[in-house]
């Protein structure tokens, strides 16, 4: 029997200036299920949900709640909270220095007769809902000290414990490893049993197929259709999402395959190292190159990247850049040499939220110019144009502030900062991390079309496949150390191994 | 169950703790000719220090939610001439004063509080319009100093001591008079505010509050707290505390004048760093910046025991202290970074 449905949405839409950001779109949760919500960058998943959360408001549509008369209308995340509807974000929205337990109850904690806080029950409360979830934890210590994963945990049983019956999780495995997904599955699966209706909203297709009883697919803020996960193979499914038909992936590699054998080496690093983050390396580099660095995350994939680009200054070993021997004391000279660096946490690291989509990626090439000579105006249009067209970064104009796009529109942004500098040497540290698969192509082929043009590439990613595709030679790392490197034989098989390291036995 | 690693918060309470008691036994020992072992010497630090850690359990509170207010030294000036004033030129009541003084506290911090919860401007600057409104207004109404001296009441009050129970730390003096040691009116009040302070930041959900807006206040509005509220209730708290603070004030100096507790504000941001607060918000404890407000007190008895050091050596040492404390805290901070 299909079961109830809890939320419905009709007809949704809103404008964003200049974008019809979603048009009339529909979406069904059912009691017990869990519901992936997919599509590109800029389908409208985030606005999808932020209208239902009441943090945008929508122009048309209703959305009717199991349980409430009429149509529902929120205007706060507190208000959708009251109403049953949870969200968990990618970033924890937790307060780090204060205890779990607190953090599980803040607001509604337990009082005592004389109306202040009942410690002792509440960590009590706390305790056992931890329990419940089979986390072992001791909930009086602070937050901080814990991992992100087990941070997004007591996130979901903050929510859940709120007595939620829509729960939605927006990306929340974009910053776990495979060990803690696992357990984040476990949960959802758990809570689905208890009748919780899930929203999942992610770019990992596996996931998808993991956990997943239905699908509903956006495109360019439209609604293309909602499957039961049976009736939709990944293939499918990636169609559905780019509305054509998938191109094969793993042939982009083939036409471009250059001979490197009488190439120069860019990058000779000896004895390189950071003490607390990498032991002793070494690592060479030639032109037109692609190298991957690959290892589990906290392996040191980063963090020699690094301390190659002088963001941590290699303590030890000697390094020559083009053949002449080199010191380098920080990411200034690293950039004089004609190095870029993309950084893995764009948000941190990476964009600058108040200035615009044009400035944003003049930024590195003023950098190095030195700030007394201004690029002129006309130049920094072109520029910005030329890269916008380039990279098809969706954007109102060059004008527009880089916060307004969506993630995957921004990281691209901020690739063409790094290209606009003309770099010879780039390291992309997860370049296609939170965006969908079509401009996870783009990007593996420009990256392939640099090599071409001589330039070193250092790709960084957590997809194995990825790398198969755009790397020549992987280097392999395993908690701060350099294992091997990998040439011949580049199959999944193999660099899985090479990562778990140990016995190969299967 | 696991064995509970020491929080590092903890670790720098305990730091500020053991620098009091080292301090002061080393005072002791330096000084104990000069009369410095007696107990009386303890309770004076308290006596002269009572108004200053009114201040500092107001500034502490502030400061958890991120912010900072520097009004409160040109407020204590106001206070103490509204009750000089009041009093010497126009003979009214000491208690209807006392309770004039913390209405316009409160109305003062509502103001503050107002600008900074709801209007969105940064605490600093809306402080610093409030600590110049607060000297001016004080100059205004009297630009000369005065003196309390007519009114019983008041002067009935600040004269009063509460002698040590049990004759505990009592000594004879030169002429082999009893001396048993005592305390006066402000200290009583100041223990009170910092016990209430200390219950109210770990009990209640104001308290739990402050910290979760200095945290982040992002998570406190997701997780359904009114970021607004909340600092519009640590400003009044503030000024509240600090008018309090000014009556203590008043009682141990008994005048008022337009350049009265000047720079107050910043001993008490000195006291809760000293005592292990942060300026980023979200992580402090009064019973550090009661600490932090003894061990500021303890240097200048000690610089003021020695007789011929200038007092400004103390300034010194605080500032010494400052950078101790402040560049043992972004080790820690560096220390906890790098464990992730």
């Amino acid at each position: 029997m299909e079961n109830k449905v809890i939320l419905t949405m009709r007809g949704i839409s809103m404008t964003f200036p200049g974008v019809k950001a979603l048009d009339h779109v529909d979406f069904t949760l059912r009691q017990g299920e869990i519901h992936a919500l997919m599509g590109e960058n800029g389908a409208g998943k985030s606005t999808l949900i932020k209208c239902l959360t009441g943090i945008n408001a929508f122009e048309s549509g209703e959305i009717r709640v199991d349980g409430i008369e009429g149509p529902v209308v929120n205007h706060s995340t507190l208000d959708a909270q009251k109403k049953g509807i949870s969200t968990v974000y990618q970033e924890v929205n937790l307060c780090p220095n204060l205890s779990v337990a607190e953090n599980l109850f803040i607001g509604r904690e337990p009082r005592t007769k004389i109306g202040t806080i009942n410690r002792r029950e509440m960590n009590t409360r706390a305790a056992a809902i931890m329990k419940e979830l089979q986390i072992d934890i001791d909930v009086t210590e602070n937050l901080e000290n814990f991992s992100l994963a087990i941070q997004q945990m007591i996130a979901i049983a903050r929510a859940v414990d709120m007595e939620c019956k829509v729960l939605i999780l927006d990306e929340p495995t974009s910053s776990l490893d495979d060990h803690e997904v696992e357990k984040l599955f476990i949960l959802m699966n758990k809570l689905k049993a208890q009748g919780v209706g899930i929203i999942f909203v992610t770019h990992f297709l596996e996931q998808v197929y993991a956990v997943c009883d239905r699908i509903t697919v956006l495109r360019n803020g439209q609604l293309v259709g909602e499957y039961p996960i049976a009736d939709l193979p990944r293939v499918k499914l990636v169609a559905a999402m780019m509305g054509k038909d998938f191109d094969d992936l793993a042939s982009i590699k083939g036409d471009m395959a250059v001979d490197l054998s009488h190439a120069d080496y860019y990058i000779e690093a000896q004895g390189l190292s950071h003490k607390g983050t990498i032991k002793p390396f070494d690592f060479t580099i030639k032109k037109g190159e692609v190298v991957g660095l690959t290892g589990l995350l906290g392996s040191g994939r980063t963090e020699l990247a690094r301390v190659l680009y002088g963001a941590d200054k290699a303590q030890t070993g000697t390094m020559k850049v083009n053949g002449k021997e080199v010191k380098i004391n920080a990411p200034i000279e690293a950039m004089q040499l004609g190095m870029g660096l993309l950084p893995d946490d764009r948000k941190a690291e990476g964009i600058i939220a108040d200035l615009s989509v044009r400035e944003n990626i003049i930024l590195a090439m003023q950098a190095k110019q030195g700030v007394f000579r201004q690029i002129s105006m006309k130049e920094q249009q072109e520029i910005a144009d030329k890269y916008i067209e380039m990279l098809s970064i969706k954007t109102a104009s060059r004008e527009t502030l880089i916060r307004q796009l969506s993630g995957g529109n921004q990281q691209k942004v901020i690739l063409a900062r790094w290209l606009a500098t003309d770099p010879d040497f780039l390291i992309l540290d997860e370049p296609t991390r939170g965006i969908d698969i079509g401009t996870k192509t783009e990007i593996q082929k420009l990256v392939l079309k640099l090599a071409k043009e001589g330039k070193s590439i250092i790709f960084i990613s957590s997809e194995i496949e990825e790398m198969l595709r755009t790397c020549s030679r992987m280097v392999v790392l395993r908690d701060g150390v350099k294992v091997g490197e990998l040439t011949d034989e580049l199959t999944q098989n193999h660099v899985m191994q090479a990562i778990a390291g140990g016995d190969t036995d299967e | 169950m696991k064995k509970k690693s020491m929080n590092s918060n903890t670790v720098l309470l305990l730091i500020t703790i053991a620098l009091f008691v080292v301090m002061y036994a080393a005072g002791c020992v330096v000084y104990g000719d000069k009369g410095f072992t007696h107990l009386q010497t303890f309770l004076n630090i308290l006596i002269n220090n009572s108004g200053l850690l009114c201040v500092a359990c107001g500034m502490t509170c502030v400061m958890l939610t991120g912010g900072i207010d520097i009004s409160v030294g040109s407020l204590i000036a106001l206070d103490c001439m509204i009750l000089a004033v009041g009093m010497e030129h126009k003979g009214m009541n000491a208690a209807v004063l006392c309770i004039l003084v913390l209405l316009m506290g409160i109305v003062f911090g509502a103001v503050q509080g107002f600008f900074i919860g709801y209007l969105d401007i940064q605490p600093f600057i809306v402080t610093m319009a409030g600590m110049f409104f607060a000297r001016g207004m004080t100059a205004v109404i009297c630009s000369d100093q005065v003196s309390i001296r007519s009114n019983e009441l008041f002067v009935k009050l600040a004269n009063m001591k509460f002698q040590i129970p049990f004759e505990i730390g009592a000594y004879l003096n030169k002429k082999g008079k009893l001396q048993i040691p005592f305390v006066r009116i402000p200290v009583i009040i100041a223990l009170v505010v910092l016990v209430v302070i200390f219950l109210v930041l770990r009990y209640t959900k104001f308290g739990r509050s402050l910290y979760a807006v200095g945290g982040s206040e992002q998570s406190a509005a997701m997780m359904g707290l009114d970021v607004k509220k909340t600092k519009l209730k640590a400003y009044i708290l503030s000024s509240f505390l600090c008018s309090i603070g000014g009556i203590c004030f008043c009682m141990n100096t008994m005048s008022a004048s337009v350049a009265h507790a000047t720079g107050l504000e910043m001993d008490a941001i000195a006291s809760a760093v000293i005592g292990g607060t942060l300026l980023t918000g979200g992580v402090g404890n009064v019973v550090g910046s009661f600490f932090g407000v003894m061990i500021t007190g303890t240097i200048s008895t000690l610089v003021k025991t020695n007789g011929k050091l200038l007092s400004s050596w103390s300034n010194i040492a605080v500032a010494a202290l400052l950078c101790f404390f402040i560049v043992l805290q972004s080790i820690f901070a560096m220390v906890k970074s790098r464990k992730k």
